[in-house]
C-alpha cells in the first residue's frame, strides 16, 4: 500500500515528532511550574517569550537555529566537536525544530492544569506530613495529568506539520529530514507529482484525525482518574 | 501537656497579637467574627503561615520560636489540620486519602487504630468510593478520620461546619463530640457559630481584631452576658455541667448542679453520670412570685445579677443561681412592668433543658 519512499517519510515524521514532544516535555514541565500561580508582570513576560515560537515565522525559528546549532555557529561546533552531536541537515535537527516549535503548546496545556489545582491540596500534603518532592510526586503529578497527556498529543499533532522551520533548518534530505510535509513539498516540486501529493496529504489528514481522536480519549481517561 | 501559642505579626492597617495557652486536651473554641484572625492563627500553628514574631510551643517541642531562629516544617509538626473545605485528593479512593498521613507518620497508628477512627466515623462502607462522589457530610468524614490518622498532637478545625447546610451539620456534630469525649487529644476549633461553641467547646478563647478579648471555660464564658456582647451575637442562654442524681419513679431523671436541681425526661444512664446541659435563653421565663399551678417541671430561685443592652423589643438577663450563670431573653416591656433590676430575687421558669451525651469534661473523671 506504502511505496518505501513514503512509508520512509511516514516513519520518519513519526520519529522526529516523538522525540521532538518527548524532549520537549521535560522544558515544558519546569517552566510549567515556573510560572504557575505567579501573578506578576514577570509572568506576563516569560509567558510571551515562551510562547514566541508559536508566533513566530517558522522560517525565522529556522534560521535562528541554523546560526545557533549549525555547524559553524559557535554553539553547534562546541557540541559537535565535544558530544559528537549534530543537529544541522541531520533527522535530530527537525526534531529540535519541531519540539522547539510546539513547546507552547505543552507549556499552555500544562500551565492551565497546574493553576486548575486547588493550592490548598498541597497544604493539606503538607499537614500530613509530605514533603516537596513527595507533594511534587503523588499530588501535583497526577494531577496535572491531564493537561500533559491533552499538551504532548497536541503538539504530536502539530509537530507532524511542521515544515517551514525545518526546511529552513535542517534542509530536506531524503530519508534523514524529508517529513510528510516536506515530502508533499518536493513531490508538488515535480512534473506529474500531483497524485503522489495528493496520496501523502491523504495520509496527513488520516494521522490528524487519528492525533485528535486519541488526545480527546487520553484527555477523559486521565481526568476521569482523577475524578474531575 | 500544654500548648502555648505566642504571635505578633501587622498586615497592612489589621494587626494581629494574641497569645494564648490551652493545658489539656478537649476542645478549645477559637471563637469571634469574620475577620478576626482566627484562621491566620490556627495557619500559623500548622506553620503555613510564619508571623513576624512569635513562639509555639506543645509540651517541650518548640515548633516556632522568630527570637531563636526556630520554625520547625508543617510537616513535621506533626499537627492534623481539618480545613474549611474537606481538601481531599481528587485523584485516590477514600483509603488512599486516608492512608496519605498515616503512611508519613514516623510512629503510624496500628491497624486496630486505623480501624477503630474508620469505625469512630462510619467510613467503613466508603472506603473503595472516589472522593468526587461523596456528600459533603461524608467529605468532613474523610477530611476528620484522615487528620487523626496522621497521629497528631494537635488538631486544628477551621470552621469544619461552615461549609455544611443544617442537616449535614446536625450528622456531623455527634462525630465531633465522640472525638472530644474519647480523644486524648487537644483540639483547636474555629468557629463563630455560638452553637458550637455551647456545644462542643470545653475551653473558649475570643478572638476580636486581632487580640485575645477573652477567654475561660465554655460553662462560665458562654453564660454570660459580657460574652455576647463582645462576640457581638445575641446570648446563647446558659451552658453548665450537671450529674445525674436520681431516678425518679415519674419517668423524669433529675440532675443536680450548682445552684438546684433539674427534671429531664428519663436518661438512663448510672447516677452520677456528668452531662452537659444547656437552656437557652429564650427558654427562660422570669415570675416575681413563685409561680403556682403551673406545667413546667423546673423552676429555680435566682437572683438578678445584671440587665444587657436592649435589641429590637428584647433584653437580656443575667441571672445567678447558686454558682451558676443563667440568661434569660424577655421582652423590654416585661422588664419594666416587672421592674426587674440587679440584686432582685426572681423565679426563672425553665421551658426546655438541652442534654448533651456525654460523660464528662477531659480531666474530670
Amino acid at each position: 500500500m506504502l511505496t518505501p519512499a513514503e512509508s520512509e517519510a511516514l516513519f520518519l515524521s513519526l520519529r522526529v515528532s516523538f522525540v521532538a514532544v518527548f524532549g520537549a516535555l521535560p522544558f515544558a514541565l519546569a517552566f510549567a511550574l515556573l510560572l504557575a500561580r505567579r501573578r506578576s508582570a514577570g509572568r506576563a513576560l516569560a509567558e510571551g517569550f515562551l510562547h514566541l515560537p508559536l508566533v513566530l515565522p517558522p522560517v525565522v525559528v529556522g534560521y535562528l537555529l541554523l546560526v545557533t546549532f549549525g555547524t559553524r555557529a559557535p554553539l553547534g561546533a562546541w557540541l559537535l566537536a565535544h558530544l559528537g552531536l549534530r543537529f544541522a541537515f541531520d533527522w535530530k535537527g527537525a526534531a529540535l525544530a519541531s519540539g522547539l516549535i510546539t513547546f507552547p503548546f505543552q507549556l499552555r496545556a500544562i500551565g492551565l492544569s497546574l493553576d486548575a489545582i486547588d493550592k490548598g491540596l498541597g497544604q493539606a500534603a503538607e499537614t500530613l506530613g509530605a514533603g516537596p518532592f513527595d507533594r511534587f510526586f503523588n499530588v501535583t503529578l497526577p494531577l496535572a495529568a491531564p493537561g500533559i497527556v491533552v499538551g504532548l498529543f497536541t503538539a504530536f499533532a502539530a509537530s507532524l506539520g511542521e515544515f517551514g522551520a525545518i526546511i529552513t533548518f535542517v534542509s530536506n534530505i531524503p530519508g534523514e529530514t524529508q517529513t510528510l510535509p516536506l515530502a508533499i513539498y518536493s513531490a508538488l516540486q515535480q512534473p506529474g507529482g500531483e497524485a503522489e501529493a495528493a496520496r501523502l496529504c491523504g495520509f496527513s489528514i488520516a494521522l490528524a484525525l487519528l492525533g485528535i481522536a486519541l488526545a480527546e480519549f487520553a484527555g477523559r481517561r486521565a481526568r476521569g482518574l482523577i475524578g474531575s | 501537656m500544654t500548648i502555648d501559642v505566642f504571635l505578633r505579626h501587622e498586615f497592612g492597617n489589621f494587626g494581629l497579637d494574641v497569645s494564648f495557652c490551652i493545658e489539656r486536651p478537649g476542645i478549645t473554641a477559637l471563637f469571634g467574627p469574620s475577620g478576626a484572625g482566627k484562621t491566620t492563627i490556627v495557619n500559623a500553628v500548622a506553620g503555613l503561615f510564619r508571623p513576624r514574631e512569635g513562639r509555639i510551643a506543645i509540651g517541650d517541642r518548640v515548633l516556632l520560636d522568630t527570637e531563636a531562629g526556630v520554625c520547625v516544617a508543617t510537616r513535621l509538626r506533626r499537627i492534623g489540620y481539618v480545613f474549611q473545605e474537606p481538601r481531599l485528593f481528587p485523584h485516590m479512593s477514600v483509603e488512599d486519602n486516608l492512608r496519605f498521613g498515616w503512611r508519613r507518620t514516623k510512629q503510624p497508628a496500628g491497624t486496630a487504630e486505623f480501624a477503630g477512627i474508620v469505625d469512630m466515623l462510619g467510613l467503613a462502607p466508603l472506603l473503595a468510593r472516589r472522593t468526587a462522589r461523596l456528600s459533603g457530610g461524608e467529605k468532613s468524614r474523610v477530611a476528620l478520620a484522615r487528620a487523626l490518622l496522621s497521629s497528631p498532637g494537635l488538631l486544628l478545625l477551621d470552621e469544619p461546619l461552615a461549609a455544611l447546610d443544617g442537616a449535614r451539620k446536625a450528622e456531623i456534630l455527634p462525630y465531633f463530640e465522640r472525638l472530644r469525649d474519647e480523644a486524648k487529644l487537644p483540639m483547636l476549633y474555629v468557629t463563630h457559630s455560638v452553637e458550637e461553641v455551647s456545644r462542643l467547646a470545653d475551653h473558649v478563647i475570643v478572638v476580636r481584631e486581632g487580640r485575645v478579648a477573652a477567654q475561660g471555660t465554655a460553662f462560665d464564658l458562654v453564660s454570660d452576658l459580657a460574652f455576647s456582647t463582645l462576640a457581638g451575637t445575641p446570648a446563647y442562654g446558659a451552658v453548665l455541667e450537671a450529674s445525674i442524681s436520681a431516678q425518679q419513679d415519674s419517668g423524669l431523671t433529675a440532675l443536680s448542679f450548682d445552684g438546684g436541681t433539674l427534671l429531664i425526661p428519663r436518661i438512663d444512664r448510672p447516677a452520677g453520670t456528668r452531662l452537659r446541659v444547656r437552656l437557652r435563653a429564650e427558654d427562660i421565663m422570669l415570675a416575681r412570685e413563685a409561680p403556682g399551678a403551673i406545667s413546667a417541671n423546673n423552676v429555680l430561685l435566682a437572683t438578678v445579677a445584671a440587665v444587657g443592652a436592649t435589641a429590637n423589643a428584647a433584653v437580656d438577663i443575667q441571672l445567678r443561681c447558686g454558682g451558676t450563670k443563667l440568661v434569660a431573653r424577655i421582652t423590654r416591656a416585661s422588664q419594666e412592668r416587672l421592674g426587674i433590676a440587679p440584686g432582685h430575687a426572681l423565679y426563672a421558669i425553665v421551658k426546655s433543658v438541652i442534654v448533651d451525651p456525654r460523660s464528662g469534661p477531659p480531666g474530670a473523671d
